[in-house]
């Protein structure tokens, strides 16, 4: 099993690599905003399957991303500030609400971050001289990725755009990867099981999720920074609630208690999306048709479903 | 002078508290239902907004494109929707409330995506705004200003709902049951109360109050996919503001939320909307049990 895990792996990343080579431009634009998804619903993940905190704000923090690293790029032209500036501008903000956030637990907590992610879209929505209002910021550059007397890479071709985000996003995963499986992570999970338990081991269980809080905010910053290049343009229903519904759907989707859940139901997103779009332009009845049953049937997510049904299957019928 | 000026002030600000009341009474039937799904279910309810809006568009069909009466076309869009609630919660609702609350939102957040749609797909995207019952039309003068009669209909309508609804939960042999079953369900279930059929006639109850609330509103307010989306969402904080399951906190929520909007609208006309949410972020986390919570 572990080593079938490791060749899927190494199977992925050397196809993910090559695939500009062969590749059209819609595809690697599909394969970006999936990457996004991606390092948005993992970073989500460590509040809900880690931490056992729903947040219904994400929003927020993705957009925060999105209008800072758009902010910068029409000011100065470097992808990596830009980039820099959105994962800041999400941890920072996720900090300081986290801070107001983590005291509540439950259902409270999930009211009380969507009362903040809703407070920041109403600020992007409104406050038209910073955000541009509901027009949102447009014109954004696809600034070259530029570090000054070393190197300087345009960003225009989308495959090189591409080489951009999967190589930070596969760094982001990698470190993310290492916390879950840290002692921060495992006390994470201890908090998520029995807080009690936790408590009594001396451990300040607020802390722990201020920073797990924090943690998601950096990557949904992250996240959110690295659509502006690719649309040229960030609008409000960025960090409206129903995009913070977005990271939960495919968190849920793929399973909330594998590291690998959320990219599989990222993946799995566009995926029936690109497909039903095809048929109708009413995708959205078809897609919640679709979350309904996913709900009511593989309840554990798409990835335990594969590990625990399909795989044992599979091994039987080897050994027969 | 200055007393003029200030005289002045308050009248405006009573008159828009009294434009408010009538925006509350909106969020009121909605949280209602809200309330006492999660009260009595245990589950939160994010496509009881689709609701609401099913009952706008059932009304806005029957009484504003079929010319029917209006108080008929109320009537058949609450037992429509009343119906579809009925399907809901058979078929779906039933088979969530003992699982986790991520799992509740996302699969009500999918009937949202599919009532949305499918709404788009009959009625078309473009917002309507349906005419008018002719015995409506006109204004009362209030501190010298005109008030639409209608608002005062939808003012009295709602606080006639709180009365009837307080009247059914205290005074009847089903508020009674729905009141036992709501605190202890297991000693309900034990003491002879069918308990799947108490909790289908309640999302029912519930599902039908929403479509009130959106029928009530078809003369007035913009009929559009999405105004279910819009408003869920602020009487997710009336309910929470009341105290989770506590219909005279979200009673009095409502009041809140409606006055406070219309004060918004006046005096910080670009933020209203963010006030709103400071105003629920604060009471969660000074009172996280809500203004009425136990």
């Amino acid at each position: 099993m572990m080593k079938l895990k490791i060749f899927l792996l190494a199977a992925l990343i050397l196809f993910l690599l090559f695939l500009p080579a062969f590749a059209g431009k819609y595809l690697l634009y599909m394969t970006i905003h999936i990457l996004i998804l991606s390092v948005f619903a993992l970073g989500f993940n460590l509040l809900l399957g880690y931490t056992g905190l729903l947040s219904f704000g994400q929003a927020g923090f993705f957009a925060m991303g999105a209008y800072a690293s758009a902010k910068i790029l029409l000011v100065v032209p470097s992808l990596l500030l830009g980039t820099i500036a959105g994962m800041v501008a999400g941890g920072i903000s996720a900090l300081v609400l986290g801070y107001l956030c983590v005291r509540h637990t439950r259902i409270y907590f999930s009211m009380l971050t969507l009362s903040f992610g809703m407070m920041i879209y109403s600020l992007a929505w409104k406050w038209r001289e910073v955000t541009g209002g509901d027009d949102g910021l447009v014109g954004i550059p696809r600034a070259p990725f530029d570090i000054p007397g070393i190197l300087s890479i345009n960003m225009n071709p989308m495959g090189n755009y591409y080489y951009f985000v999967l190589v930070i996003s596969l760094i982001a995963i990698f470190i993310l990867y290492r916390i879950v499986n840290s002692p921060f992570g495992l006390t994470l999970k201890g908090i998520r099981d029995s807080e009690n338990r936790v408590a009594f081991a001396g451990i300040s269980i607020r802390n722990y999720r201020l920073l797990s809080f924090t943690i998601a905010g950096l990557y949904a910053g992250l996240a959110g920074s690295f659509l502006p290049p690719l649309e040229n343009t960030v609008t409000p229903p960025l960090a409206h609630w129903t995009h913070s519904a977005e990271p939960v759907m495919v968190t849920l989707l793929g399973g909330i208690h594998t590291f690998s859940g959320p990219i599989v139901g990222s993946v799995l997103f566009y995926l029936i999306k690109d497909i039903i779009v095809r048929y109708t332009q009413y995708w959205l009845i078809w897609f919640g048709s679709i979350v309904v049953f996913l709900v009511l049937v593989f309840r554990g997510g798409i990835v335990i479903f594969f590990t625990e049904r399909i795989w044992p299957l599979l091994k039987k019928q080897q050994r027969r | 002078m200055r007393g003029i000026y200030t005289e002045k002030m308050l009248e405006k600000l009573l008159f828009q508290s009294l434009i408010g009341l009538s925006f509350s009474m909106y969020l009121w039937l909605l949280a209602a239902g809200l309330t006492l799904v999660f009260g009595v279910l245990g589950v939160l309810n994010f496509a009881h907004g689709s609701l609401f809006m099913l009952g706008a568009y059932a009304t806005f069909t029957l009484y504003g494109k079929l010319g029917l009466n209006f108080w008929l076309s109320i009537a058949l869009s609450l037992i429509s929707v009343g119906i579809i609630g009925a399907i809901l919660e058979r078929l779906f609702i039933r088979r969530i409330y003992d699982i986790d609350l991520a799992y509740q939102l996302i699969l009500t957040f999918g009937f949202i995506l599919i009532f949305d749609d499918l709404v788009k797909m009959i009625w078309g995207g473009v917002a309507m705004i349906p005419p008018m019952p002719s015995f409506f039309e006109g204004n009362l003068s209030v501190l010298g200003r005109p008030f639409p009669i209608y608002n005062l209909f939808i003012i009295l309508a709602g606080i006639a709902v709180a009365i009837i609804l307080w009247l059914i939960l205290e005074k009847t042999w089903w508020g009674r049951m729905i009141r036992a079953s709501a605190s202890d369900r297991e000693m309900a279930s034990a003491i002879g109360i069918n308990i799947p059929i108490l909790f289908t006639t309640v999302f029912v109850f519930a599902a039908m109050l929403a479509a009130l609330g959106g029928a009530l509103g078809t003369p007035v307010r913009v009929v559009a996919p999405g105004i279910g989306t819009a408003m869920i969402i602020q009487a997710f904080v009336i309910t929470v503001i009341g105290g989770l399951g506590n219909l005279k906190g979200a009673f009095v929520g409502a009041l809140i939320v409606g006055i406070l909007t219309s004060f918004g609208i006046l005096l910080f006309p670009v933020f209203e909307l963010f006030i709103i949410f400071v105003v629920m972020a604060i009471i969660l986390m000074v009172k996280p049990e809500g203004l009425f919570g136990k």
